[in-house]
């Protein structure tokens, strides 16, 4: 092979060599990228679900309307409404005024009610009320309104005054029809009940399994098929595990529908194999001198596992049962089967209320065509993947932080 | 209802643990022979007999409700102070304390690792049996071979092929997605990567890994299904809003970290001497890749592949939310095409009648969506084992 034909060949390869590197980080900024403008997307969708618009309204307290001796059964909204009318009198058509009503909140008087019962003695006085706006009225301030006709809108802007307040009420108000009102805190609180019941159910038993399966099964083929079962069950969609809640749980044992007892058990059983398989894992990475020192100054068998194994493989245990924890959080499929996605408005008070959970909720706001709940769905969202990041940090530090060389 | 009678039984079980170890250590001061087990065993086996008999009366009697929850509680408590008066009474410098609690300990465990099977046994029989009373009503081949599905139409037809169909439309996208993205993702972080770029990109895939399903799905149907629909209709194709190009596409994004991270292992399997090898006859390191490291490590990734494909077949609520609901035997990835999931999602969500074959065709969806995992996994399996290179 002559010199030049032989440089030629040598740079074709070396191209080559540069193409295939470039592929590979080519596929990883992709995956970067995609997991990036995800993140972005969402927040970007999400945040005007953190903000809330109010109207400070001149509102006369008529002492006729308001029971001075009881000042919490009054009807603070027809008050509210009367004074938002009073504000745009040449609006007095049928349409104007359910067009103007279309943009108080149901609730747009609770701000009152709570100053006049904490404080009788507004009755009779004009105050400025703090009164929500609706979904519509907080889309258009917030710049996100579809609306074609914004003339009333506009007026509204000049007339009154408008502020921006944080919306607490994403966190603590429960479900609701409608998109301002509505909250998380019962999905939370479900959530929170579920993931309870998974693991008070699902950590011992998977700990119980690992140490049985790595400490004193014998290698037979018992041990071998529920291994092979194990391996296999981590492999199971979690629809299925849905479908097994439905026919046992429900159908079978009749346990009642929507429940974070029954949510929590087949999630218990869902991140059962994940559990098995991170304590497994950890126990053997404990090594066996120390069970044998144990064994050789007279321990029995479980003294020497339980006292000296175990200990030193909690950390690792714990990793896992954390991740198990997250995969929990996230699930959804298995829960629809279960009943548990019915609208649910009250904030569940014990392991048998009707309960949803916060993925769930995802799923459901996601569903409804109001385009307020688009960008409530996002913010769930990000409440959702902050708790699971909290967790996977919680989970890496306590790896870092007890990773032992041996 | 559950407060109380696990109040009871928590201090019975404290006291039994406290009488008997005390006790134990009584009898050990007066005696000066020797004592077989220690105090504390004495009072751990009261304590355990205590609890395991005290569930075991909580769960059976929960079952009437003729009890009131104080009855229960007390019964729970009665039984279990019963239960710890046996080995209570017996604490003495002869009595097997430690052996006995041992035993029970290792009962304990047994049985939390049969729980495993009780719920694979619990899976198979729950979709069997609702399967076979589908199958009493629907013939079997008309299910398995017909070609249109229309459970909730008049008359109700149950024919599984559009769904298998659309199941394998948008798995085989999200493979296309994922295993040229995770494969590469793999190679570049096993062999050029420099440790920093690992410490960044590892976390990432991690994270992406760690996303919830639904925000993926939420993402596929609000962002990329009507980016892909207007990108489409400026070219001047017809696409569906709920394509199957959008379902996979982030279907195949999920499975990314997956492959990736099995193959990463595979990769890091291949001994470094086989790549040394390589380098000394001249080779690059893209040709060592391709040539030595990809063809050793090639039974791993294709089991990887294959548990990447079960696990698309098995998703569900990126699909539920970003593909169709309509059953068309379509292979139009711009199409909306349903999958089994979606079925079995949307025929179980909501009134549930057990006598119709709507809601029994569910269960045997699911049947067959257990047996194509299993069947997947088992083959992953296979290769694996087959094809494994003995090193060293």
């Amino acid at each position: 092979m002559t010199d030049t034909a032989y440089q030629k060949l040598l740079i074709k390869r070396y191209a080559a060599e540069r193409r295939f590197r470039a592929y590979g980080a080519i596929a990883l900024i992709l995956t970067s990228v995609f997991l990036l403008y995800l993140l972005v997307d969402i927040v970007r969708k999400g945040w005007p679900a953190f903000v809330e618009h109010h109207a400070a309204l001149e509102v006369t307290l008529d002492a006729s309307q308001i029971d001075k001796a009881n000042p919490a059964a009054a009807d603070y909204l027809a008050i509210v409404k009367d004074a938002w009318r009073n504000q745009f009198p040449d609006l007095s058509s049928r349409t104007d005024r359910k067009q103007l009503n279309s943009l108080l909140s149901q609730d747009a008087a609770e701000n009152l009610r709570q100053q006049v019962i904490d404080n009788p003695g507004l009755i009779g006085q004009t105050v400025k009320a703090d009164v929500l706006l609706s979904d519509d009225a907080d889309l258009y301030f917030k710049g996100l309104s579809q609306e074609s006709d914004t003339t009333l809108l506009e007026r509204l802007k000049k007339q009154i005054e408008i502020t921006r307040h944080i919306s607490w009420r994403l966190l603590t108000n429960g479900d609701s029809r409608e998109p301002e009102l509505a909250g998380l805190r019962g999905a939370i609180v479900g959530s929170l009940l579920t993931v309870a019941v998974a693991l008070a159910l699902g950590l011992p038993l998977g700990i119980a399994a690992a140490i049985y399966l790595e400490q004193f099964a014998l290698r037979n083929r018992w041990t071998d098929v529920i291994e092979v079962n194990i391996n296999n069950l981590a492999a199971v969609p979690s629809i299925i595990f849905g479908l097994l809640g439905l026919a046992m749980f429900l159908n079978l044992f009749g346990m009642p529908r929507s429940a974070p007892l029954v949510g929590g058990l087949v999630l218990a059983l869902l991140v059962l194999p994940t559990i098995i398989i991170a304590s497994r894992a950890a126990l053997r990475a404990v090594p066996p001198s120390i069970k044998e020192a144990a064994l050789g100054v007279g321990a029995s068998h479980q003294q020497a596992v339980f006292h000296h194994v175990l200990p030193l493989a909690l950390p690792g245990i714990l990793t896992g049962a954390i991740l198990g924890m997250a995969r929990a959080f996230g699930e959804t499929a298995p829960l629809l089967m279960i009943g548990m996605v019915a609208f649910i408005a009250d904030v569940p008070q014990s392991f048998t209320d009707a309960a949803t959970v916060l993925p769930v909720q995802i799923y459901l706001w996601s569903d409804l065509p109001e385009l307020g709940f688009q960008s409530k769905t996002a913010a769930a969202i990000m409440v959702l993947i902050t708790i699971l990041f909290l967790l996977n940090g919680i989970a890496i530090y306590l790896r870092k932080k007890f990773e032992r060389r041996w | 209802m559950t407060l109380w009678p696990l109040l009871a039984i928590t201090v019975t079980v404290i006291a039994a643990y406290l009488f008997s170890s005390r006790r134990a250590i009584a009898l050990r001061l007066n005696n000066t022979g020797s004592f077989h087990s220690l105090p504390s065993y004495h009072g751990l086996l009261a304590a355990i007999s205590a609890l395991l008999a005290g569930l075991a009366a909580f769960v059976l009697l929960r079952q009437f409700a003729a009890f009131s929850a104080p009855e229960v509680a007390a019964a729970a408590g009665v039984i279990a102070i019963a239960a710890a008066a046996l080995p209570a009474s017996k604490v003495g410098a002869t009595f097997r304390a430690r052996p006995a609690f041992e035993a029970i300990v290792l009962a304990v465990l047994i049985a939390s690792s049969v729980v495993a099977i009780l719920t694979t046994a619990g899976i198979f029989a729950s979709v069997v049996f609702e399967s076979l009373v589908f199958f009493r009503e629907v013939g079997i081949f008309e299910f398995l071979f017909g070609t249109h599905w229309a459970p909730t139409g008049t008359p109700p037809a149950f024919g599984f092929i559009p769904l298998l169909a659309g199941t394998f439309l948008i798995t085989f996208i999200a493979i296309l997605v994922a295993a040229p993205l995770g494969l590469f993702s793999a190679v570049y972080m096993a062999e050029y990567a420099t440790s920093n770029v690992r410490s960044v990109a590892k976390p990432l895939l991690e994270m992406l890994a760690g996303i919830p399903t639904v925000v993926l799905g939420f993402f596929a149907a609000l962002t990329v299904a009507p980016f892909i629909r207007n990108w489409g209709e400026a070219v001047g194709l017809n696409v569906a809003s709920e394509s199957a190009l959008a379902a996979g596409l982030v279907m195949g994004m999920m499975i990314v970290p997956l492959i990736s991270s099995l193959s990463d292992d595979i990769i890091n399997a291949v001994p470094q001497a086989l790549r040394d090898g390589s380098y000394a006859m001249g080779a690059t390191k893209s040709e060592t890749i391709k040539r030595v490291v990809l063809p050793a490590a090639l039974p791993g990734i294709v089991s990887a592949v294959m548990l990447a494909v079960s696990r698309a077949v098995g998703e569900t609520m990126i699909v539920v939310m970003a593909a169709g609901l309509a059953a068309n035997l379509s292979f139009n990835p711009l199409d909306a095409v349903t999958t089994i999931t979606v079925q079995i999602a949307t025929l179980l969500v909501g009134d549930q009648e057990f006598d119709s074959a709507k809601t029994l065709s569910a269960f045997a969806l699911g049947l067959v969506l257990f047996f194509f995992t299993l069947a997947l996994n088992y083959i992953a399996l296979r290769i694996v084992q087959k094809y494994k290179q003995q090193y060293d």
